[in-house]
Protein backbone atom coordinates (compact mmCIF):
# COMPACT_ATOMS: atom_id res chain seq x y z
CA UNK A 1 0.00 0.00 0.00
CA UNK A 2 1.01 3.58 -0.32
CA UNK A 3 1.36 6.09 2.47
CA UNK A 4 0.68 3.48 5.16
CA UNK A 5 1.27 5.20 8.44
CA UNK A 6 0.30 2.59 11.01
CA UNK A 7 0.51 5.04 13.87
CA UNK A 8 0.37 8.76 14.09
CA UNK A 9 3.99 9.65 14.88
CA UNK A 10 4.22 10.13 18.65
CA UNK A 11 4.79 13.68 19.84
CA UNK A 12 7.65 13.91 22.31
CA UNK A 13 7.82 16.96 24.60
CA UNK A 14 10.78 19.27 24.04
CA UNK A 15 13.38 18.59 26.75
CA UNK A 16 13.55 21.55 29.09
CA UNK A 17 10.59 23.14 27.36
CA UNK A 18 8.70 23.16 30.65
CA UNK A 19 5.36 24.85 30.68
CA UNK A 20 6.51 27.65 28.40
CA UNK A 21 5.75 25.83 25.15
CA UNK A 22 2.85 27.71 23.55
CA UNK A 23 0.01 26.15 21.56
CA UNK A 24 1.55 27.36 18.28
CA UNK A 25 4.94 25.91 19.18
CA UNK A 26 3.28 22.63 20.06
CA UNK A 27 1.45 22.53 16.71
CA UNK A 28 4.60 23.34 14.75
CA UNK A 29 6.49 20.70 16.68
CA UNK A 30 3.81 18.10 15.88
CA UNK A 31 3.90 19.05 12.22
CA UNK A 32 7.66 18.78 12.07
CA UNK A 33 7.69 15.43 13.82
CA UNK A 34 5.01 14.09 11.50
CA UNK A 35 7.33 14.56 8.53
CA UNK A 36 10.52 13.61 10.35
CA UNK A 37 9.00 10.23 11.22
CA UNK A 38 8.72 9.43 7.48
CA UNK A 39 12.26 8.81 6.14
CA UNK A 40 11.44 9.37 2.46
CA UNK A 41 9.50 12.59 3.13
CA UNK A 42 12.52 13.80 5.09
CA UNK A 43 14.81 12.78 2.18
CA UNK A 44 12.72 14.99 -0.13
CA UNK A 45 12.80 17.86 2.40
CA UNK A 46 9.01 18.04 2.82
CA UNK A 47 7.65 20.64 5.22
CA UNK A 48 4.20 20.26 6.73
CA UNK A 49 2.63 23.72 6.79
CA UNK A 50 -0.93 23.04 7.92
CA UNK A 51 -2.89 20.03 9.10
CA UNK A 52 -6.28 19.35 10.67
CA UNK A 53 -9.91 18.37 10.06
CA UNK A 54 -9.18 16.26 7.00
CA UNK A 55 -6.93 18.79 5.27
CA UNK A 56 -3.18 19.14 4.90
CA UNK A 57 -0.69 21.47 3.20
CA UNK A 58 2.86 20.23 2.56
CA UNK A 59 5.67 22.00 0.68
CA UNK A 60 8.89 20.82 -0.96
CA UNK A 61 11.79 23.07 -1.97
CA UNK A 62 13.37 22.88 -5.43
CA UNK A 63 16.40 20.59 -5.44
CA UNK A 64 18.61 19.78 -8.49
CA UNK A 65 18.70 16.13 -7.32
CA UNK A 66 14.95 15.82 -8.04
CA UNK A 67 15.21 16.93 -11.68
CA UNK A 68 13.50 14.60 -14.19
CA UNK A 69 14.40 16.42 -17.39
CA UNK A 70 18.01 17.65 -17.40
CA UNK A 71 17.35 19.68 -20.54
CA UNK A 72 14.80 21.93 -18.81
CA UNK A 73 15.62 21.46 -15.10
CA UNK A 74 11.98 20.53 -14.39
CA UNK A 75 11.31 18.38 -11.28
CA UNK A 76 10.43 14.72 -11.99
CA UNK A 77 6.74 13.79 -11.83
CA UNK A 78 7.68 11.06 -9.35
CA UNK A 79 8.79 13.62 -6.76
CA UNK A 80 5.47 15.44 -7.23
CA UNK A 81 3.68 12.07 -6.77
CA UNK A 82 5.55 11.49 -3.49
CA UNK A 83 4.50 14.95 -2.29
CA UNK A 84 0.84 14.38 -3.30
CA UNK A 85 0.74 10.92 -1.68
CA UNK A 86 2.21 12.21 1.59
CA UNK A 87 -0.16 15.17 1.61
CA UNK A 88 -3.19 12.97 0.88
CA UNK A 89 -2.17 10.53 3.63
CA UNK A 90 -1.66 13.39 6.09
CA UNK A 91 -5.13 14.79 5.28
CA UNK A 92 -6.73 11.38 5.97
CA UNK A 93 -4.76 10.97 9.22
CA UNK A 94 -6.01 14.35 10.41
CA UNK A 95 -9.67 13.43 9.86
CA UNK A 96 -11.37 12.89 13.23
CA UNK A 97 -11.45 9.25 14.30
CA UNK A 98 -8.89 7.96 11.80
CA UNK A 99 -6.10 5.89 13.40
CA UNK A 100 -4.13 4.93 10.30
CA UNK A 101 -4.34 4.87 6.51
CA UNK A 102 -2.77 3.49 3.34
CA UNK A 103 -3.14 4.57 -0.30
CA UNK A 104 -5.41 2.33 -2.41
CA UNK A 105 -4.97 4.31 -5.62
CA UNK A 106 -3.77 7.71 -6.71
CA UNK A 107 -4.26 9.39 -10.07
CA UNK A 108 -2.18 12.43 -10.93
CA UNK A 109 -2.84 14.80 -13.83
CA UNK A 110 0.13 16.92 -14.84
CA UNK A 111 -1.17 20.29 -15.99
CA UNK A 112 2.12 22.03 -16.76
CA UNK A 113 5.81 21.73 -15.85
CA UNK A 114 6.69 23.26 -12.46
CA UNK A 115 8.95 26.30 -12.89
CA UNK A 116 12.56 25.28 -12.10
CA UNK A 117 13.87 26.85 -8.89
CA UNK A 118 10.44 27.30 -7.32
CA UNK A 119 9.07 25.56 -4.24
CA UNK A 120 6.09 23.22 -4.80
CA UNK A 121 3.15 23.28 -2.37
CA UNK A 122 0.50 20.55 -2.24
CA UNK A 123 -2.95 20.91 -0.65
CA UNK A 124 -5.12 17.87 0.02
CA UNK A 125 -8.61 17.46 1.43
CA UNK A 126 -10.83 14.50 2.19
CA UNK A 127 -14.02 15.29 0.28
CA UNK A 128 -15.80 12.18 1.48
CA UNK A 129 -15.01 9.72 4.25
CA UNK A 130 -16.93 6.49 4.83
CA UNK A 131 -16.33 3.91 7.57
CA UNK A 132 -13.50 2.31 5.62
CA UNK A 133 -12.52 4.60 2.72
CA UNK A 134 -11.43 8.22 2.38
CA UNK A 135 -11.77 9.99 -0.99
CA UNK A 136 -9.12 12.65 -1.40
CA UNK A 137 -8.54 15.54 -3.81
CA UNK A 138 -5.23 17.39 -4.04
CA UNK A 139 -3.59 20.14 -6.06
CA UNK A 140 0.04 21.23 -6.33
CA UNK A 141 1.31 24.64 -7.36
CA UNK A 142 4.60 26.52 -7.57
CA UNK A 143 5.02 30.26 -6.93
CA UNK A 144 1.88 30.92 -9.02
CA UNK A 145 -1.04 29.64 -6.91
CA UNK A 146 -3.58 30.31 -9.67
CA UNK A 147 -2.13 27.83 -12.16
CA UNK A 148 -1.73 24.36 -10.59
CA UNK A 149 1.14 22.20 -11.84
CA UNK A 150 -0.75 19.02 -10.98
CA UNK A 151 -4.02 17.75 -9.54
CA UNK A 152 -4.68 14.38 -7.96
CA UNK A 153 -7.52 12.20 -6.75
CA UNK A 154 -7.10 9.16 -4.62
CA UNK A 155 -8.79 6.57 -2.44
CA UNK A 156 -7.21 5.77 0.93
CA UNK A 157 -8.01 3.04 3.44
CA UNK A 158 -9.42 4.12 6.82
CA UNK A 159 -8.50 2.30 10.01
CA UNK A 160 -10.70 3.67 12.79
CA UNK A 161 -9.68 4.34 16.36
CA UNK A 162 -11.40 1.85 18.65
CA UNK A 163 -14.57 3.55 19.87
CA UNK A 164 -14.69 4.23 23.60
CA UNK B 1 24.71 -13.59 -52.93
CA UNK B 2 27.12 -12.28 -50.32
CA UNK B 3 25.78 -11.83 -46.81
CA UNK B 4 27.21 -9.25 -44.46
CA UNK B 5 29.08 -10.86 -41.60
CA UNK B 6 27.29 -10.25 -38.26
CA UNK B 7 29.06 -7.91 -35.88
CA UNK B 8 30.95 -9.47 -32.94
CA UNK B 9 28.65 -9.91 -29.93
CA UNK B 10 30.75 -7.65 -27.66
CA UNK B 11 30.45 -4.77 -30.10
CA UNK B 12 26.67 -5.10 -30.21
CA UNK B 13 26.37 -5.39 -26.42
CA UNK B 14 28.68 -2.49 -25.78
CA UNK B 15 26.72 -0.26 -28.13
CA UNK B 16 23.34 -1.13 -26.59
CA UNK B 17 24.56 -0.88 -22.98
CA UNK B 18 26.22 2.48 -23.63
CA UNK B 19 23.00 3.85 -25.13
CA UNK B 20 20.96 2.66 -22.15
CA UNK B 21 23.50 4.03 -19.66
CA UNK B 22 23.53 7.47 -21.20
CA UNK B 23 19.73 7.55 -21.07
CA UNK B 24 19.40 6.41 -17.43
CA UNK B 25 22.41 8.11 -15.86
CA UNK B 26 21.58 11.51 -17.27
CA UNK B 27 18.44 11.94 -15.14
CA UNK B 28 19.25 13.23 -11.61
CA UNK B 29 16.04 11.91 -9.98
CA UNK B 30 16.69 8.35 -11.24
CA UNK B 31 20.13 8.59 -9.58
CA UNK B 32 18.58 10.03 -6.41
CA UNK B 33 16.31 6.98 -6.05
CA UNK B 34 19.12 4.60 -7.11
CA UNK B 35 17.13 2.94 -9.94
CA UNK B 36 19.09 0.76 -12.37
CA UNK B 37 17.98 -1.05 -15.55
CA UNK B 38 18.74 -4.65 -16.40
CA UNK B 39 18.71 -5.35 -20.18
CA UNK B 40 18.08 -8.63 -22.01
CA UNK B 41 17.97 -7.86 -25.72
CA UNK B 42 15.48 -5.02 -25.96
CA UNK B 43 13.64 -6.05 -22.75
CA UNK B 44 14.24 -3.85 -19.72
CA UNK B 45 13.67 -4.60 -16.04
CA UNK B 46 13.90 -1.68 -13.66
CA UNK B 47 15.58 -2.49 -10.33
CA UNK B 48 15.11 -0.41 -7.18
CA UNK B 49 17.67 -1.55 -4.58
CA UNK B 50 16.30 -1.10 -1.05
CA UNK B 51 17.52 1.88 0.96
CA UNK B 52 16.39 3.27 4.34
CA UNK B 53 15.61 6.62 2.69
CA UNK B 54 12.84 4.96 0.66
CA UNK B 55 10.78 4.07 3.75
CA UNK B 56 7.35 5.68 4.17
CA UNK B 57 6.26 3.88 7.31
CA UNK B 58 9.04 3.12 9.78
CA UNK B 59 6.70 1.06 12.01
CA UNK B 60 5.85 -1.68 9.47
CA UNK B 61 8.33 -0.88 7.77
CA UNK B 62 7.07 -0.26 4.22
CA UNK B 63 8.24 1.57 1.10
CA UNK B 64 6.81 5.09 0.71
CA UNK B 65 3.84 5.17 -1.68
CA UNK B 66 5.53 8.07 -3.44
CA UNK B 67 8.64 5.96 -4.04
CA UNK B 68 6.48 3.23 -5.59
CA UNK B 69 4.72 5.78 -7.82
CA UNK B 70 8.03 7.35 -8.85
CA UNK B 71 9.61 3.95 -9.56
CA UNK B 72 6.71 2.99 -11.85
CA UNK B 73 6.72 6.35 -13.63
CA UNK B 74 10.49 6.22 -14.20
CA UNK B 75 10.10 2.68 -15.61
CA UNK B 76 7.39 3.84 -18.03
CA UNK B 77 9.35 6.88 -19.26
CA UNK B 78 12.60 4.94 -19.76
CA UNK B 79 10.76 2.12 -21.58
CA UNK B 80 9.19 4.64 -23.98
CA UNK B 81 12.49 6.45 -24.65
CA UNK B 82 14.35 3.17 -24.96
CA UNK B 83 11.91 1.80 -27.54
CA UNK B 84 12.50 4.90 -29.69
CA UNK B 85 16.30 4.79 -29.26
CA UNK B 86 16.39 1.04 -29.94
CA UNK B 87 14.58 1.40 -33.22
CA UNK B 88 16.81 4.24 -34.38
CA UNK B 89 19.99 2.58 -33.15
CA UNK B 90 19.27 -0.80 -34.74
CA UNK B 91 18.28 0.75 -38.06
CA UNK B 92 21.56 2.65 -38.06
CA UNK B 93 19.92 6.09 -38.07
CA UNK B 94 21.32 6.85 -34.62
CA UNK B 95 24.98 6.53 -33.71
CA UNK B 96 25.04 5.64 -29.99
CA UNK B 97 28.52 7.18 -29.73
CA UNK B 98 26.76 10.52 -30.15
CA UNK B 99 24.77 9.80 -26.96
CA UNK B 100 27.82 9.22 -24.74
CA UNK B 101 28.37 12.27 -22.56
CA UNK B 102 25.79 14.20 -24.59
CA UNK B 103 22.56 15.59 -23.11
CA UNK B 104 19.82 13.03 -22.53
CA UNK B 105 17.54 12.56 -25.57
CA UNK B 106 14.29 14.47 -25.23
CA UNK B 107 12.05 12.51 -22.88
CA UNK B 108 8.29 11.87 -23.11
CA UNK B 109 6.21 14.05 -20.77
CA UNK B 110 3.69 12.51 -18.39
CA UNK B 111 0.09 13.58 -19.04
CA UNK B 112 -1.46 11.48 -16.29
CA UNK B 113 -0.43 8.55 -14.14
CA UNK B 114 -2.63 6.24 -12.04
CA UNK B 115 -1.09 3.95 -9.45
CA UNK B 116 -2.91 0.97 -8.01
CA UNK B 117 -1.38 -0.06 -4.67
CA UNK B 118 -1.98 -3.77 -4.22
CA UNK B 119 0.03 -4.52 -1.08
CA UNK B 120 2.72 -2.97 1.12
CA UNK B 121 6.13 -2.50 -0.45
CA UNK B 122 8.50 -4.56 1.71
CA UNK B 123 11.91 -3.29 2.82
CA UNK B 124 13.77 -5.12 0.04
CA UNK B 125 14.63 -4.71 -3.66
CA UNK B 126 11.78 -4.07 -6.10
CA UNK B 127 11.48 -4.77 -9.83
CA UNK B 128 9.28 -3.36 -12.56
CA UNK B 129 8.54 -3.88 -16.23
CA UNK B 130 6.58 -1.63 -18.56
CA UNK B 131 4.43 -2.61 -21.54
CA UNK B 132 3.66 -0.05 -24.23
CA UNK B 133 0.02 -0.68 -25.07
CA UNK B 134 -0.22 2.03 -27.68
CA UNK B 135 2.40 4.30 -29.12
CA UNK B 136 1.31 6.92 -31.61
CA UNK B 137 3.14 9.84 -33.11
CA UNK B 138 2.09 12.15 -30.26
CA UNK B 139 0.55 10.05 -27.50
CA UNK B 140 1.47 6.80 -25.80
CA UNK B 141 -0.29 4.60 -23.25
CA UNK B 142 1.89 2.49 -20.97
CA UNK B 143 1.14 -0.12 -18.30
CA UNK B 144 3.69 -0.95 -15.59
CA UNK B 145 3.86 -3.83 -13.11
CA UNK B 146 6.05 -3.96 -10.00
CA UNK B 147 6.89 -6.89 -7.78
CA UNK B 148 9.39 -7.94 -5.13
CA UNK B 149 9.93 -11.59 -4.22
CA UNK B 150 7.44 -13.22 -6.60
CA UNK B 151 6.88 -12.12 -10.17
CA UNK B 152 3.23 -13.21 -9.92
CA UNK B 153 2.52 -11.28 -6.70
CA UNK B 154 2.51 -7.64 -7.82
CA UNK B 155 2.73 -5.00 -5.09
CA UNK B 156 1.72 -2.18 -7.44
CA UNK B 157 0.68 -1.52 -11.01
CA UNK B 158 0.11 1.67 -12.96
CA UNK B 159 -1.19 3.08 -16.23
CA UNK B 160 -0.06 6.37 -17.69
CA UNK B 161 -0.44 8.52 -20.77
CA UNK B 162 2.53 10.35 -22.22
CA UNK B 163 3.19 13.09 -24.73
CA UNK B 164 5.96 12.00 -27.07
CA UNK B 165 8.78 14.43 -27.91
CA UNK B 166 8.80 15.85 -31.42
CA UNK B 167 10.96 13.79 -33.77
CA UNK B 168 12.46 16.81 -35.50
CA UNK B 169 13.26 18.99 -32.49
Amino acid sequence: MGFASAFYPPVVPVPGGGGKVGVEDRKQQMARQFIEAIPHSRALGMQLEEIGEGRAVIAMDYDPRFVGDPETGVIHGGAVSALMDTCGGAAVMSHPGVASTATLDLRIDYMRPATPGQRITARAECYNVTRSVAFVRATAHDADPDRPVATATGAFTVEREPSA
Amino acid sequence: MSRKRPEPVQVVKQRRDAALRSLVHGVPYIQFLGIEFDRRGDELTAVLPFDERLIGNPFLPALHGGVTAAFLEVTAIIELSWSTIWEEMESGRLDPASLEGAPVPRLPKTIDFTVDYLRSGLPRDAYARARINRSGRRYASVHVEAWQDNRSRLFAQATGHFLMPGRDG
